[in-house]
């Protein structure tokens, strides 16, 4: 199958996702299950994976900012900033392609190979609307959510790792981190989850629904789902950082 | 009644069956078979649309399945209960809500009203006390039974079974069997049964459809079956090892 093929395939998709995403009754009940899976599920990983990014992000940072000439708030202004404004988004995608995106591609993968698609419209329900529309959805609000999770833990992170290494005081990486904070940066930040769940649950969802041929199939398509995601997500990361920075 | 009518499905370059056209009336039993690839399921996942065809139609009591807005073509569906070929059974959750999973979406039933209904349509398939177990704790027999059990749950005029034998010991398949012609008489449903074991075929089927050379090869009834000359349906017949 050709990229317009694909693309055309995938555009159907979600405009049935959207026509159907009208039929609450349908995926009322796997909508708070999935915002479970996504978002509470996913808040240790995030955790960790915010904490390490700003705590590197400040060695890293005093290691070359290493002068007599440039202030200590510096890094804290240049952690918090990267944090909010690049880091907790993008890496927290990252991460959770391979989590969410993978398990939301070998979920269906496997009901597809499995009959159990075949099983839910044979009964009469929306497959669709069943499947795709609870995930998508709860992938749109929980990603923002998350953000919040890594963005307090990376600047939190950046803050212990300057305490622990001696390298940047309290009071100098809160100044800094101060200091050039305005609201637009969360805002961006929240704006980048929301594109990026979208995408993630929504290739995750296409390339899992369309799967094909058994276990191998359902191996390829999860592959290919986490590094579409990937790929898409840095594509987008240009794209919004271009049209609104 | 399901009218089938000139039916032509490819996948690609590859053609499945041309102009396959059959009737299918109300109240009977009709088993395809044909050699393994040749399409049957196919040809089965047509009936209520799962698949579309390249040409052709396929009337529900008169209306064309494939020309109905999503609605209508969902009400048609629920006219069909199917047991998929390895059961689809929702691996997610148990036994019980497997075969109340349609009740709880389509229904206005009350708790006691769904226990009381699945308990009853286990019973139809001789299967108690597994209600609670998770399907990935039923046996192969088993899941075929809960499967049907899912498939008559919400009461259809029709019912397909997709290899309701396979992979099973000669007993359990004799059950199975047995299942189908009491679905058949108790419950008045049309049944039409994808196979390959003509043992199965000659238990519950009142016609049979042959597929081969990527077309309806046969078609007729049990009894025309028993004296037919077509020599690639003796050949089938011949190669199950099944003496007529």
């Amino acid at each position: 199958m050709n990229a317009f093929q694909e693309i055309g395939k995938f555009g159907t998709l979600l405009y049935q996702a959207l026509r159907s995403s009208t039929e609450l009754k349908t995926y009322r009940k796997s909508f708070f299950q999935e915002m479970v899976k996504i978002g509470y599920d996913s808040v240790p990983i995030i955790m960790l994976t915010g904490f390490f990014t700003g705590s590197v992000m400040t060695i890293q940072s005093s290691y070359q900012l290493d002068s007599a000439f440039i202030p200590l708030s510096t890094i804290g202004a240049i952690v918090s900033e990267s944090i909010l404004i690049e880091l907790a988004a993008v890496i927290s995608s990252l991460v959770l392609a391979g989590k969410v995106g993978a398990r939301i591609a070998t979920e269906l993968g496997t009901m597809r190979v499995t009959e159990q698609v075949d099983a839910l419209e044979s009964m009469g329900f929306n497959s669709v609307s069943f499947l795709v529309v609870p995930r998508v959805l709860a992938g749109i609000l929980m990603f923002p959510v998350l953000y919040i999770v890594a963005s307090v833990f990376g600047v939190g992170g950046g803050l212990l790792a300057g305490i622990f290494t001696g390298t940047v005081p309290v009071a100098d990486y809160l100044m800094g981190a101060r200091m050039y904070f305005t609201p637009w940066t969360l805002i961006f930040g929240f704006v980048k989850m929301f594109v990026f769940g979208f995408i993630i649950t929504s290739i995750s969802s296409y390339k899992g629904y369309f799967a094909t041929g058994g276990a191998e199939g359902v191996g390829t398509s999860t592959t290919e789902a986490t590094v579409l995601s990937c790929m898409i997500v840095l594509l987008a990361d240009f794209m919004l950082a271009a049209l609104l920075l | 009644m399901i009218e089938i009518k000139n039916l032509t499905k490819s996948f690609g370059d590859l053609l499945v069956w041309e102009d396959v056209s059959m009737t299918i009336e109300d109240g009977e039993t009709v088993a395809i078979i044909g050699r393994s690839g040749c399409g049957k399921s196919v040809l089965l996942k047509h009936i209520n649309a799962l698949l579309y065809p390249d040409e052709g139609t396929v009337l529900i009591d008169g209306a064309n399945i494939f020309d109905q807005d999503y609605v209508t073509q969902r009400k048609l569906r629920q006219k069909f209960g199917i047991l998929f070929q390895g059961s689809a059974l929702f691996d997610s959750i148990n036994t019980f809500e497997n075969i109340a999973f349609p009740l709880r979406y389509f229904t206005t039933m009350t708790e006691s009203e769904i226990r009381d209904t699945v308990m009853d349509a286990l019973e139809k398939v001789n299967l108690e006390n597994v209600h609670d177990k998770e399907t990935a704790e039923l046996s192969g027999g088993m899941r075929k039974r809960v499967g049907l059990a899912r498939a008559i749950i919400l009461e259809p005029e029709y019912i397909m079974y997709d290899e309701p034998t396979s992979g099973l010991d000669p007993q359990t398949s004799d059950e199975i069997n047995k299942l189908i012609i009491d679905m058949a008489e108790s419950l008045g449903i049309t049944s039409i049964v994808v196979t390959h074991d003509m043992h199965s075929v000659l238990d519950v089927a009142d016609k049979v459809a042959f597929l081969d050379e990527q077309r309806l090869s046969w078609h007729g009834t049990v009894e025309d079956l028993r004296v037919s000359d077509h020599e690639s349906l003796n050949n089938f017949i011949k190669a199950s090892e099944y003496q007529i």
